[in-house]
Protein backbone atom coordinates (compact mmCIF):
# COMPACT_ATOMS: atom_id res chain seq x y z
CA UNK A 1 0.00 0.00 0.00
CA UNK A 2 1.86 3.02 -1.33
CA UNK A 3 1.12 6.33 0.40
CA UNK A 4 0.75 9.15 -2.14
CA UNK A 5 2.93 12.16 -1.39
CA UNK A 6 1.77 15.43 -2.90
CA UNK A 7 4.07 18.40 -3.38
CA UNK A 8 2.30 21.62 -2.54
CA UNK A 9 4.76 24.50 -2.89
CA UNK A 10 7.23 24.25 -0.03
CA UNK A 11 5.16 21.62 1.72
CA UNK A 12 4.70 17.90 1.22
CA UNK A 13 1.40 16.23 2.02
CA UNK A 14 1.32 12.47 2.63
CA UNK A 15 -2.18 11.07 2.84
CA UNK A 16 -2.46 7.62 4.34
CA UNK A 17 -5.41 5.96 2.62
CA UNK A 18 -5.82 2.63 4.38
CA UNK A 19 -4.46 0.57 7.24
CA UNK A 20 -0.70 0.30 6.86
CA UNK A 21 1.58 -2.60 7.64
CA UNK A 22 4.92 -2.02 9.36
CA UNK A 23 6.70 -2.34 6.03
CA UNK A 24 4.39 0.28 4.49
CA UNK A 25 5.19 2.68 7.34
CA UNK A 26 8.91 2.15 6.92
CA UNK A 27 8.56 2.75 3.22
CA UNK A 28 6.68 5.98 3.92
CA UNK A 29 9.47 7.12 6.23
CA UNK A 30 12.07 6.60 3.53
CA UNK A 31 9.95 8.15 0.77
CA UNK A 32 9.25 11.27 2.84
CA UNK A 33 12.82 11.93 3.85
CA UNK A 34 13.99 11.47 0.25
CA UNK A 35 11.42 13.94 -1.04
CA UNK A 36 12.14 16.47 1.71
CA UNK A 37 15.75 16.41 0.52
CA UNK A 38 14.94 16.47 -3.19
CA UNK A 39 12.40 19.29 -3.02
CA UNK A 40 14.04 21.21 -0.15
CA UNK A 41 10.62 21.15 1.52
CA UNK A 42 10.06 23.24 4.60
CA UNK A 43 7.29 21.14 6.07
CA UNK A 44 5.53 17.80 5.83
CA UNK A 45 1.93 17.05 6.68
CA UNK A 46 1.04 13.42 7.34
CA UNK A 47 -2.71 12.86 7.16
CA UNK A 48 -3.64 9.79 9.22
CA UNK A 49 -7.42 10.18 8.99
CA UNK A 50 -7.75 6.73 7.41
CA UNK A 51 -5.61 4.94 9.98
CA UNK A 52 -7.70 2.40 11.91
CA UNK A 53 -5.16 1.87 14.64
CA UNK A 54 -2.15 3.80 15.87
CA UNK A 55 -0.18 1.28 17.84
CA UNK A 56 3.26 1.61 19.39
CA UNK A 57 5.07 0.85 16.13
CA UNK A 58 3.08 3.34 14.05
CA UNK A 59 3.52 6.06 16.67
CA UNK A 60 7.22 5.43 16.96
CA UNK A 61 7.63 5.52 13.19
CA UNK A 62 5.76 8.83 12.96
CA UNK A 63 7.96 10.25 15.73
CA UNK A 64 11.06 9.09 13.87
CA UNK A 65 9.79 10.65 10.65
CA UNK A 66 9.29 13.95 12.49
CA UNK A 67 12.75 13.77 14.05
CA UNK A 68 14.49 12.99 10.76
CA UNK A 69 12.65 15.79 9.05
CA UNK A 70 13.54 18.20 11.85
CA UNK A 71 17.20 17.35 11.32
CA UNK A 72 16.70 18.56 7.77
CA UNK A 73 15.44 21.85 9.17
CA UNK A 74 11.83 21.16 8.24
CA UNK A 75 8.66 20.71 10.24
CA UNK A 76 6.19 17.82 10.50
CA UNK A 77 2.51 18.05 11.36
CA UNK A 78 0.37 14.95 11.95
CA UNK A 79 -3.26 15.62 11.10
CA UNK A 80 -6.50 13.68 11.34
CA UNK A 81 -5.98 11.38 14.33
CA UNK A 82 -9.50 10.03 14.89
CA UNK A 83 -11.04 10.50 18.35
CA UNK A 84 -11.25 6.78 19.12
CA UNK A 85 -7.70 6.27 17.86
CA UNK A 86 -6.53 9.11 20.16
CA UNK A 87 -8.36 7.44 23.05
CA UNK A 88 -6.66 4.11 22.38
CA UNK A 89 -3.25 5.81 22.08
CA UNK A 90 -3.64 7.43 25.49
CA UNK A 91 -4.70 4.12 27.07
CA UNK A 92 -1.76 2.42 25.48
CA UNK A 93 0.55 5.04 26.94
CA UNK A 94 1.62 6.57 23.64
CA UNK A 95 2.44 10.25 23.44
CA UNK A 96 3.35 12.26 20.38
CA UNK A 97 4.43 15.22 22.51
CA UNK A 98 7.41 16.05 20.34
CA UNK A 99 5.36 16.15 17.14
CA UNK A 100 2.99 18.92 16.07
CA UNK A 101 -0.58 17.76 15.50
CA UNK A 102 -3.64 19.44 14.01
CA UNK A 103 -7.28 18.51 13.68
CA UNK A 104 -7.32 18.02 9.93
CA UNK A 105 -5.49 18.91 6.74
CA UNK A 106 -6.98 22.41 6.61
CA UNK A 107 -5.89 23.17 10.19
CA UNK A 108 -2.48 21.70 9.50
CA UNK A 109 -1.99 23.94 6.48
CA UNK A 110 -3.21 26.95 8.46
CA UNK A 111 -0.76 26.14 11.26
CA UNK A 112 2.15 25.95 8.83
CA UNK A 113 1.23 29.08 6.86
CA UNK A 114 1.03 31.00 10.13
CA UNK A 115 4.35 29.64 11.28
CA UNK A 116 6.20 30.43 8.04
CA UNK A 117 4.53 33.80 7.63
CA UNK A 118 6.04 34.83 10.96
CA UNK A 119 9.45 33.69 9.77
CA UNK A 120 9.40 35.47 6.43
CA UNK B 1 -17.74 -20.07 26.66
CA UNK B 2 -16.73 -18.90 23.22
CA UNK B 3 -19.49 -19.13 20.63
CA UNK B 4 -17.65 -18.28 17.43
CA UNK B 5 -13.93 -18.60 17.05
CA UNK B 6 -11.53 -17.58 14.35
CA UNK B 7 -7.82 -18.07 14.06
CA UNK B 8 -5.31 -15.86 12.34
CA UNK B 9 -1.84 -17.22 11.71
CA UNK B 10 0.76 -14.54 12.48
CA UNK B 11 3.83 -14.90 10.29
CA UNK B 12 4.56 -11.38 9.10
CA UNK B 13 3.74 -7.73 9.71
CA UNK B 14 0.99 -8.04 7.09
CA UNK B 15 -0.80 -10.53 9.34
CA UNK B 16 -0.85 -7.94 12.15
CA UNK B 17 -3.12 -5.75 10.02
CA UNK B 18 -5.28 -8.75 9.08
CA UNK B 19 -5.67 -9.87 12.72
CA UNK B 20 -6.68 -6.47 14.00
CA UNK B 21 -9.15 -5.96 11.16
CA UNK B 22 -10.77 -9.32 11.93
CA UNK B 23 -10.88 -8.33 15.58
CA UNK B 24 -12.54 -5.03 14.79
CA UNK B 25 -15.16 -6.76 12.64
CA UNK B 26 -15.89 -9.31 15.37
CA UNK B 27 -16.09 -6.52 17.98
CA UNK B 28 -18.53 -4.56 15.82
CA UNK B 29 -20.59 -7.71 15.20
CA UNK B 30 -20.67 -8.34 18.95
CA UNK B 31 -22.18 -4.90 19.49
CA UNK B 32 -19.13 -3.04 20.79
CA UNK B 33 -19.01 0.71 20.27
CA UNK B 34 -16.56 2.01 17.70
CA UNK B 35 -14.34 3.34 20.52
CA UNK B 36 -14.19 -0.12 22.12
CA UNK B 37 -13.66 -1.76 18.73
CA UNK B 38 -10.65 0.52 18.22
CA UNK B 39 -9.28 -0.33 21.69
CA UNK B 40 -9.66 -4.03 20.87
CA UNK B 41 -8.04 -3.64 17.44
CA UNK B 42 -5.13 -1.75 19.03
CA UNK B 43 -4.63 -4.47 21.65
CA UNK B 44 -4.61 -7.12 18.90
CA UNK B 45 -2.08 -5.08 16.96
CA UNK B 46 0.28 -4.98 19.95
CA UNK B 47 -0.13 -8.68 20.75
CA UNK B 48 0.41 -9.70 17.13
CA UNK B 49 3.45 -7.44 16.92
CA UNK B 50 4.98 -9.11 19.98
CA UNK B 51 4.61 -12.44 18.17
CA UNK B 52 6.32 -11.17 15.01
CA UNK B 53 9.07 -9.38 16.95
CA UNK B 54 9.93 -12.01 19.54
CA UNK B 55 8.67 -15.36 18.24
CA UNK B 56 8.54 -14.78 14.44
CA UNK B 57 5.36 -16.83 14.17
CA UNK B 58 2.33 -17.71 16.20
CA UNK B 59 -1.39 -17.38 16.23
CA UNK B 60 -4.16 -15.05 17.33
CA UNK B 61 -7.51 -16.59 18.23
CA UNK B 62 -10.57 -14.38 18.38
CA UNK B 63 -13.81 -15.45 19.99
CA UNK B 64 -17.09 -13.87 20.91
CA UNK B 65 -18.12 -14.44 24.53
CA UNK B 66 -21.53 -14.78 26.13
CA UNK B 67 -21.63 -15.05 29.91
CA UNK B 68 -25.20 -14.84 31.17
CA UNK B 69 -26.38 -11.52 29.84
CA UNK B 70 -22.88 -10.21 29.25
CA UNK B 71 -21.28 -10.20 25.85
CA UNK B 72 -17.65 -9.81 25.21
CA UNK B 73 -14.67 -10.74 23.13
CA UNK B 74 -11.67 -12.89 23.93
CA UNK B 75 -8.30 -12.71 22.23
CA UNK B 76 -5.62 -15.33 22.71
CA UNK B 77 -2.14 -14.70 21.33
CA UNK B 78 0.09 -17.74 21.46
CA UNK B 79 3.51 -18.58 20.14
CA UNK B 80 6.31 -21.10 20.58
CA UNK B 81 8.94 -18.41 20.77
CA UNK B 82 11.68 -17.87 23.36
CA UNK B 83 9.22 -17.06 26.14
CA UNK B 84 9.55 -14.45 28.86
CA UNK B 85 11.87 -15.04 31.80
CA UNK B 86 10.54 -12.28 34.04
CA UNK B 87 6.85 -11.66 33.44
CA UNK B 88 6.60 -9.00 36.16
CA UNK B 89 9.30 -7.01 34.48
CA UNK B 90 7.64 -7.44 31.06
CA UNK B 91 4.46 -5.95 32.49
CA UNK B 92 6.19 -2.79 33.62
CA UNK B 93 5.91 0.28 31.43
CA UNK B 94 9.05 1.00 29.50
CA UNK B 95 10.54 -2.48 29.66
CA UNK B 96 11.71 -4.08 26.43
CA UNK B 97 14.33 -6.53 25.32
CA UNK B 98 14.02 -5.87 21.59
CA UNK B 99 15.01 -2.22 21.54
CA UNK B 100 11.41 -1.34 20.78
CA UNK B 101 9.02 0.64 22.92
CA UNK B 102 8.32 -2.00 25.49
CA UNK B 103 4.91 -0.65 26.31
CA UNK B 104 3.15 -3.46 24.53
CA UNK B 105 2.00 -5.62 27.41
CA UNK B 106 1.14 -3.03 30.08
CA UNK B 107 -0.59 -1.01 27.37
CA UNK B 108 -2.63 -4.03 26.27
CA UNK B 109 -3.60 -4.65 29.88
CA UNK B 110 -4.94 -1.08 30.14
CA UNK B 111 -6.89 -1.40 26.88
CA UNK B 112 -8.71 -4.56 27.95
CA UNK B 113 -10.76 -5.68 30.98
CA UNK B 114 -9.08 -9.00 31.73
CA UNK B 115 -5.49 -10.01 31.12
CA UNK B 116 -3.70 -13.31 31.70
CA UNK B 117 -0.26 -14.33 30.61
CA UNK B 118 1.64 -17.57 30.85
CA UNK B 119 5.18 -17.88 29.63
CA UNK B 120 8.50 -19.39 30.53
CA UNK B 121 11.86 -19.45 28.78
CA UNK B 122 11.74 -21.99 25.96
CA UNK B 123 8.03 -22.61 26.49
CA UNK B 124 6.55 -19.91 24.30
CA UNK B 125 4.09 -17.28 25.42
CA UNK B 126 0.33 -17.23 25.72
CA UNK B 127 -1.58 -14.05 26.43
CA UNK B 128 -5.34 -14.11 26.92
CA UNK B 129 -7.32 -10.89 27.13
CA UNK B 130 -11.02 -10.17 27.34
CA UNK B 131 -13.15 -7.14 26.94
CA UNK B 132 -16.80 -6.92 27.96
CA UNK B 133 -19.45 -4.72 26.49
CA UNK B 134 -20.14 -1.71 28.65
CA UNK B 135 -23.71 -2.44 29.71
CA UNK B 136 -22.83 -2.57 33.39
CA UNK B 137 -22.06 0.61 35.33
CA UNK B 138 -18.59 2.00 34.65
CA UNK B 139 -15.99 0.62 37.02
Amino acid sequence: MEVPILKQGEFLIATIQAALSDADLEHLRMALIQRVVRFRSRAVIVDVTAMDVMDSFASRTLKEIAQMIRLRGAETVIVGIQPEVAFAMVQLGITLETVATALDLEEGLAYLSQKFKNLN
Amino acid sequence: MPDEESRVAINSDQDIVLARQKGRTLAADSGFSSVDATLIATAISELARNIVTYAKRGEITLAGLADGGRRGIMIVASDQGPGIADIRQALRDGFSTSGSFGLGLPGVRRLMDEFEISSAPGQGTKVMVKKWRQERPEK
